[in-house]
């Protein structure tokens, strides 16, 4: 009963938070989960339109994002992890050595 | 009716814990906002009668990221990073690059409607009735059309799964 | 726009009135039936250790969880120096609301479900009740203490490792039916006659352990044991904020044993419900309560006071009066109607209870496992034997479909499935035992276990 443009609406303004979070924030975890955010907007996007056409592959697509993300989100906190090991920091700013 | 009070409380729900996740001094705080944007848009799902996605979003998203992100904000967590500063130097150039970004796509779908004879599609709930099982119809086409990507997922989550164990290992 | 919002709650109160008003008595009566389980426990525990357990408040201890309920809730609320007053709010509230979240998807019996019909039942109860590990998690990390914190860390890795387990053993089970909505499991197993506990009796055993495991009970309390890290991530909560997660954990209990009811031991569903010449049977609710009020009759003259000779009788008279209603339904034809919700609801509450029974009895016999051991037999032993289950109860059903069989002949080639799958289950633990016999004694335990 809604306008698609809701949906639309909503998803921008999640995924402009979501990018607003990984270009400003200068704790590493925040960007993570702000890139969690960005991906949860598009999975609203996808599903709407699903939904307008009747089509299911948008919620299969929303799905695979889904998988993909616990993905990316295991081995970026692995990272994280192992960095802060290391360097014992987790602020992007003091992450600036290749090697040393 | 009842579509629209839920879809309004759902999408602010999202809209404010998203704004409060970005903004929170406090690393925990902000995961806690997570999990609640999060829960909102299953909510949205539900709402769009994806059951399915709802449930999985929740078990997921909610129930295996967040608490995995959860662990690894108390395993890196500092007292000290509490107190330094939360937002990086670029802060205002960035803000204004990401608001031309929202600008730009937002003109664009503000226009898509307002163009003659041609407004932007409603969602009918008249179709909702008689929709098919929605698990049954995910399930049909996982398996049957897209299942290279489906068996190409399982063996990125295994990947995934081998170098984070590698990564997080102590090196003894 | 107030006229339409008006109309629309009218509107949404004349359709969901049923619902509401089940979610309204669920929740008004959960705080007292959890007090009342927790009473049984103490007086299993007694009896199990051969003394009497509660007997002062009121006759035979009966108003014992009223007492306790009391004294929780004037108790002093103490918040500890540094925590975090937002988080230290949040988390039993979490706790509470997932635990009561996912009692609304379960149904008690035909008539009497808060979320009706949902297409994803069971996925959705085992889902929500998953959120409870963040109640865990933040209580630890709110309470500002190391006790606490491993403890919360311990908890919630023992969950997430036995979650796997659990979910594999209830799609072990899903297979027979092909439907995640929880009516339909019930009636699948009325229409194939045989509950699935018969045909999938290794997917009851590891969704048995796993439901242990999920709920903290013993023997995997070591998060929670006093004697271990002090009641680990509740040390810090005090009075009704313990209360809410001791709530939250019994109601976790009554959520699995719910579960398993539903998809293995039949749901509401009579014991030989498709055999019609059974139809004694329907007797037999009637008959247990009829029992009850006579052995509490036979009882009365024994008790030493004025005041318990009176209760005893009128629990007796309160016996006598349930079973009547018992069994009105089955001989009076103009209560015919009410037979599937009275009947359902006693045969859900009565398997429901045997399978807490099982887990008290079970609390007070064997000791308790140290963490890496339980850690190890989640993630060694019930995670593969959960995956071999699966694979052979898929290979067995289509068999069974191949060679047309239904009901009870599906036993003949799921059971040979369940032989296999045991001798798998040894093999699986005599691979284990020999890599842990050739483990190194001086290695440095792993994370968790220190």
């Amino acid at each position: 009963m809604l306008p698609i443009g809701h949906y639309l609406f909503l998803s921008l303004a999640l995924f402009i938070i979501g990018v607003i979070g990984v270009v400003t924030r200068r704790n590493v975890i925040v960007v993570l989960m702000s890139i969690e955010l960005i991906l949860n907007a598009v999975n609203i996007n996808l599903v709407a339109f699903s939904r307008l056409y009747g089509d299911v592959a948008g919620q299969v697509f929303a799905l695979f994002i889904i998988a993909d993300a616990a993905a990316e989100a295991a081995v970026g906190l692995g990272i994280i992890i192992a960095f802060f090991r290391n360097r014992e920091t987790v602020l992007a700013d003091e992450m600036d050595l290749l090697k040393w | 009716m009842l579509d629209k009070i839920l879809f309004y409380f759902f999408a602010a729900v999202a809209v404010a814990s998203a704004v409060l996740m970005v903004t929170r001094r406090n690393v925990i705080h902000s995961a806690i906002f997570l999990i609640t944007a999060l829960l909102a848009t299953a909510g949205i799902f539900l709402q769009l009668r994806a059951e399915f996605l709802f449930i999985v979003q929740i078990i997921l998203y909610v129930g295996g990221i967040m608490v995995l992100f959860v662990f690894v904000i108390m395993l890196v967590n500092l007292d000290v990073a509490l107190q330094q500063i939360q937002f990086a130097r670029q802060k205002w150039v960035a803000l204004l690059v990401a608001l031309a970004l929202a600008g730009q796509v937002g003109l664009m779908f503000w226009s898509s409607g307002k163009m003659p004879g041609q407004g932007l599609p409603v969602l009918t709930a008249a179709v909702a009735s008689n929709l098919p099982p929605n698990s049954e119809t995910v399930a049909h086409s996982l398996f049957d059309a897209y299942l290279l990507p489906f068996e190409i997922a399982s063996v990125l989550l295994l990947v995934a799964m081998i170098g984070a164990v590698v990564m997080a290992k102590k090196r003894t | 726009m107030m006229e339409a919002l008006l109309h629309g709650t009218i509107d949404f109160l004349k359709l969901y009135w049923a619902p509401l008003l089940c979610g309204v008595a669920v929740v008004a009566v959960l705080p007292l039936i959890v007090g009342y389980i927790v009473l049984v426990e103490r007086k299993l525990m007694a009896d199990m250790q051969a003394r009497l357990g509660p007997m002062r408040v009121g006759p035979h201890g009966l108003l014992q969880p009223i007492a306790d309920a009391v004294k929780l809730l004037i108790k002093e609320d103490i918040i500890p120096d540094n925590a975090d007053k937002l988080v230290f709010w949040l988390a039993p509230v979490l706790s509470v609301g997932a635990a009561l979240l996912s009692l609304a998807g379960l149904a008690i019996g035909p008539a009497f479900q808060i979320a009706q019909d949902i297409n994803i039942g069971i996925l959705f109860v085992v889902g929500i009740s998953a959120l409870g590990i963040f109640g865990i998690v933040l209580g630890g990390w709110a309470s500002n203490s190391h006790y606490s914190l491993m403890g919360a860390l311990r908890s919630s890795a023992q969950l997430v490792s036995y979650e796997t387990a659990a979910g594999m053993a209830l799609v072990s089970a899903l297979l027979f039916t092909g439907t995640l909505n929880i009516k339909s499991i019930v009636e699948a197993q009325s229409k194939e006659g045989i509950w699935f506990v018969m045909l999938a009796p290794v997917a009851f055993f590891t969704y048995l352990v796993a439901s242990i495991a999920e709920t903290n009970r013993a023997p995997f309390d070591l998060p929670e044991a006093e004697s271990e890290l002090v009641a680990g991530y509740m040390t810090e909560f005090s009075g009704f904020r313990w209360s809410l997660y001791f709530l939250a954990e019994y109601a976790n209990m009554i959520v699995v044993a719910s579960v398993a009811t539903t998809l293995f031991l039949g749901g509401w569903l009579r014991p030989f419900a498709s055999v019609p010449w059974l139809n004694v049977l329907d007797f037999l609710p009637a008959l247990l309560t009829v029992a009850v009020a006579a052995y509490c009759i036979v009882r009365v003259p024994k008790q030493p006071t004025r005041v318990q000779q009176s209760f005893m009788m009128a629990v007796a008279g309160l016996c006598f009066v349930v079973g009547l209603a018992l069994v009105a339904p089955v001989v009076l034809p103009v209560a015919k109607p009410f037979y599937a919700g009275i009947h359902g609801g006693f045969w859900f509450i009565s398997k429901v209870s045997l399978y807490i029974y099982f887990f008290m009895w079970l609390r007070f016999t064997i000791p308790r496992y140290r963490f890496d051991q339980l850690m190890r037999l989640g993630w060694h032993f019930l995670i593969p034997l959960s995956i071999i289950n699966v694979l052979l109860v898929g290979v067995a059903l289509i068999a069974g479909s191949y060679f047309h069989l239904q009901g009870w002949g599906l036993l003949l080639v799921t059971t040979p499935a369940a032989v296999i799958t045991l001798v798998a289950a040894l093999l699986i633990l005599a691979v284990d035992k020999e890599r842990d016999a050739r483990h190194d004694p001086n290695a440095a335990s792993d994370f968790y276990a220190g």
